[in-house]
């Protein structure tokens, strides 16, 4: 027993998936491109905030309105006392006084000519007296602030009232309607996270095989084990390189979410609820990941130089929002025939499936489309393998007319 | 694994008795209605060194890839080390195709421990066994190094020891000597004895008939797709009469009329086929007739005039349009 592990002996599928997985996975890990490939998604997120970040700050900077005050010194001092009171119940509707003038006995002022030199940021200008406020500026300007402005001037010669009344608040969570609606946007957030990521990642696999075909490898590794544990092994540690990448991005995210707080958008929690939600997403991902995955590296497999895999992502792009559009609209109608059918249809099954996670509190669906999803993964890796060995690795029976109707040209028998 | 020890000689008269590593009958295969392999019949005794003799393009490639499962025969019956499928017994075969390739940020001692993983060696294992085979081949300075930084000649090498690190019972190589310089073809050779030695049956393809004829204790000579012969060299060299060439003091005589028909004359000097009667008949008639015979040698063929006699002129022209090729 010591000796034939030892000297190891034949490998299961899954032993000689397992070898190609932890090459791949190893490899790309620890590339210098892999750490690009992390950055990647986070640069738009570091960039859009600092951006936004900039933009606010001119943002503010512009749109500080400033209520001009030109009154005699003690009106000015009363004025700036109540407003100061009474900051906390006005908030922001009304601006800081900015004293514009302080105006002797008898020194008259002119609002208007002061509005027409145009001072920066300056909105209106408070004249007159605390008794007979006048508001000269733009007519919504003047009239939003009518309001704040009379209370300001009421507290100023002590006629406002002492006391303010609390008001109790109620909170009611949601109505049913808004409710459905809650969990529409919820299972489309998670429909549309899950695109974006199996858009993101299952991408890469078409070019998998161009640097086994490249370096000559493929040859060992045919000869060594079945071609399905190739696919299969690299489908596996595409999805790990990819599980890896979702990790980080799902932690940067997380502490975005922490720093940013109530500015995120609050989702209505799924059917299913959050923890489940979550954990069938990753499996959903995992499925879907694997399914478009399967089918890349076969197309992929097929093109022998980067230049044609190139050529090919783009239908392949094209086919993934198709899926995605199917997915989106059976979503909206639960039930449906349509929605049965995206159910089943194994490309737009994890899409869907994640959708009814949202709106239907049902476990044993996903049980079920679990299995069913993993043995079309099975099914496609197999298919895959069978058309890579026939067509490229030039095996199965010979069939005369096969020149013609073959993608890419065949290489010479020595 | 040590691989400096070797056995120079072949044991060909035992090879009858061993069991066969490789059987394949009548296997055919045809791409895109060209047929690349028509009927071939090979025989491989275990511990033998196998030789598969052809011109480029005469199906050597495509009847190892056969036989090791990259591809399958369309028709016909391929058996390796007793299994149908070739998968099965991976972890017992090693193999090098012509067309070498690794991972070139692999490290030195892990594409070997990486190649042997792929047939079953534990990786740990393999990396152990990877190191001491660079250090045991001179090659101990590129253990860490990445495939990308080694020349061609070294990748080659550590290639072939990733080949061999799972101490395969039948070892495959497609083209070995192509494009490694005369003193690691004579370092290849060496090793290719010394793994027969050892029991390991060994199977190469080549278009260079001298490492065959140096190395092999049977050979296939393939042409077109077919195999015209399989068997032991010396049976291959007897398909030739031995040559003769005699020198006499007398250039004309009674004896002259006991020579072969094929006799032909150059300088003092006549060249002839060992008749079917030996020579004892002639050399009597030599003698009674007072040849004065100066010199009298028998040659026996070679295995490149076999490989002419058997697979015919055009395949040997091709074979060696191909040996040019790869001096170039």
């Amino acid at each position: 027993m010591a000796a034939n592990i030892l000297h190891g002996g034949r490998l299961s599928t899954l032993q000689a998936a397992m070898v190609i997985a932890r090459r791949d996975f190893t490899a790309i890990l620890f590339s210098r491109s892999f750490f690009f490939f992390l950055l990647g998604p986070l640069f738009p997120l570091v960039v859009g905030m600092m951006a936004g970040g900039i933009g606010q700050t001119v943002k503010n900077s512009a749109d500080q309105p400033e209520l001009g005050i030109a009154m005699s010194a003690s009106d000015i001092a009363k004025m700036q006392s109540a407003h100061k009171l009474l900051a906390p119940r006005l908030g922001n509707a009304l601006p800081e006084l900015t004293v514009l003038g302080q105006l002797a006995p008898g020194e008259s002022f002119d609002p208007v000519a002061e509005m027409k030199r145009g001072r920066a940021n300056l909105a209106a200008i408070l004249s007159g007296t605390p008794e007979r406020p006048v508001l000269t500026g733009p007519a919504e300007r003047i009239e939003r602030w009518q309001g704040p402005v009379s209370l300001v001037a009421a507290q100023a010669v002590g006629k406002a009232p002492e006391t303010y009344p609390k008001v109790a608040l109620t909170n009611f969570a949601t109505s049913s309607v808004d409710q459905a609606r809650g969990k529409i946007l919820t299972a489309q957030a998670g429909q549309t996270l899950l695109f974006l990521l199996t858009m993101l990642l299952a991408g890469m696999v078409l070019s998998n095989l161009v640097e086994e075909k490249g370096n000559k490898i493929i040859e060992i590794l045919a000869a060594a084990i079945p071609m399905d544990a190739v696919f299969l092994g690299k489908l596996l540690a595409m999805l790990g390189v990819s599980l890896v990448g979702i990790a980080v991005w799902g932690v940067s995210g997380g502490i975005i979410g922490l720093v940013a707080g109530q500015a995120l958008p609050t989702l209505t929690p799924p059917a299913v609820g959050w923890p489940l939600f979550l954990g069938l997403g990753v499996a959903y991902f995992a499925t879907g990941y694997l399914l478009l995955g399967s089918l890349f590296l076969a197309i992929g497999s097929m093109a022998t130089t980067v230049r044609e895999v190139q050529t090919l992502s783009m239908p392949v792009t094209m086919m993934q929002l198709l899926v995605f559009f199917f997915a989106s609209y059976a979503m909206s109608q639960p039930g449906s025939p349509i929605e049965i059918a995206a159910v089943i249809v194994p490309f737009s099954s994890p899409f869907a499936m994640l959708a009814r996670a949202a709106q239907d509190p049902a476990i044993w669906p996903h049980a079920a489309a679990l299995v069913w999803q993993t043995l079309c993964v099975a099914l496609f890796v197999r298919a895959g393998a069978a058309m890579f060995r026939k067509r490229v690795m030039q095996s199965g029976p010979a069939r005369g007319k096969a020149k013609k109707r073959g993608w890419f040209v065949r290489a010479p028998a020595s | 694994m040590k691989l400096g020890d070797y056995n120079l000689s072949s044991n060909v008269s035992g090879l009858a008795d061993r069991p066969l590593a490789i059987e394949a009958r009548g296997i055919v295969k045809r791409f895109d209605g060209f047929t690349a392999v028509d009927g071939v019949d090979l025989l491989v005794p275990e511990g033998s060194i196998y030789g598969i003799l052809g011109p480029n393009g005469a199906g050597k490639t495509t009847t190892l890839r056969m036989l090791l499962g990259i591809i399958d025969p369309d028709s016909g019956v391929r058996r390796i080390l007793g299994h149908d499928r070739p998968h099965e017994i991976a972890h017992a075969i090693g193999y090098l195709p012509e067309e070498r390739g690794l991972y070139p940020s692999m490290k030195a001692y892990e594409a070997i421990a990486f190649v042997g993983a792929l047939r079953g060696l534990p990786l740990a294992e393999g990396r152990k066994r990877g190191k001491a085979l660079l250090e045991e081949h001179g090659l101990g300075y590129a253990i860490d190094r990445q495939i990308r930084q080694l020349s061609k000649g070294m990748a080659q090498q550590v290639q072939l020891l990733g080949t061999l690190v799972h101490e395969p019972r039948l070892v495959i190589f497609d083209e070995p000597f192509s494009g490694l310089d005369a003193l690691n073809q004579g370092k290849l050779e060496r090793m290719i004895r010394a793994l027969a030695a050892r029991g390991t049956t060994v199977i190469f393809s080549t278009h260079v008939i001298a490492h065959a004829e140096r190395l092999c204790d049977e050979v296939a000579i393939i042409a077109g797709g077919r195999v015209p012969f399989a068997g032991p060299v010396d049976v291959a060299r007897d398909r030739i009469r031995p040559q003769v060439r005699l020198e006499t003091r007398q250039r004309d005589g009674v004896w002259r009329a006991a020579l072969p028909a094929d006799a032909r004359a150059e300088g003092s000097f006549w060249y002839f086929s060992l008749p079917e009667t030996g020579i004892e008949p002639l050399l009597r008639a030599l003698i009674e007739g007072e040849a004065g015979i100066l010199s009298l040698s028998i040659e026996r063929a070679g295995l490149h005039d076999a490989f002419v006699a058997i697979a015919g002129e055009a395949a040997a022209r091709a074979l060696e349009e191909g040996n040019g090729e790869e001096d170039r």
